[in-house]
């Protein structure tokens, strides 16, 4: 007999971490294989499903780092912990993490685009071994936009971290201006074998990839993760398709040489 | 087998299966017409051979026993989901053969376009179908062109003729049935076109940067994006998820998935007020080349079965036949 994957099963929040006045993680408890960029349909009866990525992943949880902007996310955050969600997943198919060992690596995400590459992050901090040189570039609108402050701190001790806000004041801890200013300077070994990830809003990651293809890199050593409206997750619903591609099944993780070619 | 039989045969047969097997096929609804109260021809259930309109083709396809339009999931209380029950019987449907290859693109989709749906599946295991032979073409159709004026995996077939159904049955208790009844026994092939007054032309070197054409743009105003081309197509399968509440305060309510179509406001709407393909010509595009490009590309055959339903039923004239005749040239355009 063929699953249901429509029923969600319910998950209780175990931690709830406040980043900003709309931006909290909440630690669903979960067992099972999932891996970072991919995404799990969260639900609540009454008002929806919302897809949201995997920002972390441990024993016994993952971690979603919701947004609060509409129907369905205004009413998670009225859920705190020992309360229940309904999900279903994951989904997608998810950073590779084989596409990046042993490489110098470059990590570029925009706002809540941090949380899909999160566990990338956090992989290659503890595995340090594992790659070769790493720059993050993490770039947020003001210091009230900031996640994932407390993982900075741990990152700057085990790679190259560029943390810069659009406006305000610099500090010692952040600069200020868009993520793609430090492209043109970023210090490279061999520009041919470097791999990089770009994660953002579509125009962060637009001029991104533009910035990186002409420091040299090649198209294929560059990913990027696309968003689309979802409903389904299961490539039935139609709604992320674009040219013959799912976003859901065959992405949301994407080699630039195949993302590029993605006509909406 | 070959049978020819009569009404009253016919219905004894139709009497039998419904002991098992809910009946659809192609009825008149009196006033069943979206736009005015003009008559529709759509799927329903019928109990008499009497009921199923022969001589014109459906405005809406069979898809709907499978893929119902508004399609209950599951059941929320406070505690728990419960799955919503499967139809009680199987189904019989009547069809034609462009909606028998069209059956071929929702299998491929609900089945085998990411993991197998469920619900999809649990109605498509019982499910038998009954081919009506197509004497001649209708005005719209193009199956030829698309390869689907013949078919043959059909558990019976039907052509109507004066005053006799004449059968092709592969099915051995129905063979039994229409024997133990005493029909009689003939050599009967299913009627089929061999050729459309319309022809499409679909390039083959057709790409995607035919997107970049501008025949695009005459959709902009033509179109009205109401959506009633996705909807009367045997092929167009997306659906939206809704939840449903019985009263306003109650903790009991349903998810639900319902027909959407991708021509229609919404389709693409992010939180935050983005979206994908503003303009009516973008969607044309959009949906124009999944039937005869995309979908090609991910499955190795094309969507579009040539029934020519959107090109009947859509209220501005617009004739997607038409429009995929001209992709060649908008192919010179952006080639040149
Ligand atoms: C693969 C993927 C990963 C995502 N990861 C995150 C994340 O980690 N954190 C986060 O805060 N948000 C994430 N989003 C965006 C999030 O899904 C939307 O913000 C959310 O659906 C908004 O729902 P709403 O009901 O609160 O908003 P409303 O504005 O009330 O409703 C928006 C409607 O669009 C639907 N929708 C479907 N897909 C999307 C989409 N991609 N973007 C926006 N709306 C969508 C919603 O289900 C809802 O029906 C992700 C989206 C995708 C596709
Ligand atoms: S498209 Fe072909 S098979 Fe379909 S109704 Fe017309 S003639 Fe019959
Ligand atoms: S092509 Fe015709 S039927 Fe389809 S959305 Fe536009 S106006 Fe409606
Ligand atoms: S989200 Fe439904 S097909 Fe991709």
């Amino acid at each position: 007999m063929v699953r249901n994957d429509y029923i969600p099963f319910s998950s209780e929040i175990l931690e709830v971490i406040k980043h900003t006045d709309i931006e909290y993680t909440f630690r669903m408890a979960f067992r099972g294989d999932v891996k970072p960029g991919q995404f799990f349909e969260v639900s609540i009866p009454k008002y929806g499903e919302a897809p949201i990525s995997v920002s972390g992943i441990g024993d016994g949880f993952v971690d979603l780092t919701i947004r609060r902007v509409g129907k369905v996310t205004n009413e998670v955050f009225e859920h705190y912990v020992g309360d229940r969600l309904l999900m279903r997943g994951p989904y997608g198919n998810g950073f590779d993490l084989e596409n990046y060992k042993g490489k110098e690596l470059i990590i570029i995400a925009g706002g809540t685009g941090v949380s899909p590459v999160r566990g990338v992050i956090s992989y290659f901090a503890e595995h340090a071994d594992e790659r070769k040189d790493m720059t993050l570039i993490a770039g947020f609108k003001s210091v009230k936009d900031l996640l994932f402050k407390d993982d900075f701190p741990y990152w700057r001790e085990k790679m190259n971290v560029i943390l810069t806000l659009d406006s305000g004041e610099e500090t010692t801890e952040h600069k200020i201006g868009l993520v793609t200013k430090y492209i043109p300077d970023l210090k490279l070994q061999d520009v041919s074998k470097a791999v990089a990830i770009v994660v953002g809003p579509p125009a962060m990651m637009r001029f991104s990839v533009k910035g990186l293809l002409e420091r040299g890199f090649r198209e294929e050593n560059i990913w990027i993760s696309h968003e689309r409206k979802m409903c389904c997750g299961l490539g039935k619903c139609g709604h992320c398709k674009v040219n013959d591609t799912y976003i859901c099944l065959d992405g949301p993780v994407f080699n630039y040489t195949k993302g590029k070619t993605l006509i909406d | 087998m070959g049978f020819h039989v009569n009404e009253s045969q016919f219905d004894a047969w139709l009497t039998e299966q419904q002991k098992t097997y809910d009946i659809y096929a192609p009825k008149c609804f009196a006033g069943g017409n979206t736009f005015s109260d003009v008559d529709c021809i759509r799927y329903g259930k019928v109990n008499s051979i009497s009921k199923i309109v022969f001589d014109q083709k459906s405005e809406y396809s069979f898809k709907e026993v499978l893929t119902p339009i508004s399609q209950t999931l599951f059941f929320f209380t406070e505690e728990q989901c419960k799955e919503a029950d499967p139809p009680k019987k199987g189904a019989i449907i009547f069809l034609r053969s462009c909606d028998l290859h069209a059956l071929k693109r929702l299998d491929d989709m609900y089945l085998h376009n990411g993991p197998a749906d469920y619900y999809y599946k649990r109605i498509r295991d019982n499910i038998k179908i009954v081919l009506i032979g197509c004497k001649h073409s209708f005005e719209s159709c193009f199956c030829v062109s698309m390869g689907t004026n013949i078919s043959e995996n059909y558990d019976m077939s039907i052509n109507v003729a004066d005053g006799v159904y004449e059968l092709n049955c592969k099915d051995v208790t129905w063979n039994q049935f229409f024997l133990d009844l005493g029909a009689s026994r003939h050599l009967v092939v299913p009627d089929q076109v061999h050729e459309n007054k319309t022809v499409v032309k679909i390039p083959v070197n057709l790409t995607a940067d035919v997107a970049r054409s501008s025949m695009w743009e005459q959709y902009n105003k033509r179109c009205i994006n109401c959506g009633r081309c996705n909807f009367v197509c045997p092929t167009c399968t997306c659906f939206t998820m809704q939840d449903l509440y019985y009263t306003e305060n109650a903790k009991v309510g349903e998810r639900r998935r319902v027909w959407a179509s991708c021509m229609v406001d919404g389709f693409t709407d992010v939180a935050g007020g983005g979206s994908y393909r503003k303009k009516n010509g973008e969607r044309m595009r959009f949906k124009v080349l999944h039937k005869v490009l995309d979908y090609k590309q991910r499955n190795g055959y094309h969507m579009c079965v040539g029934c020519g339903r959107c090109d009947d039923i859509c209220p501005e004239y617009i004739s997607f036949s038409h429009c995929v005749n001209k992709l060649g040239d908008a192919m010179k355009e952006v080639t040149k």
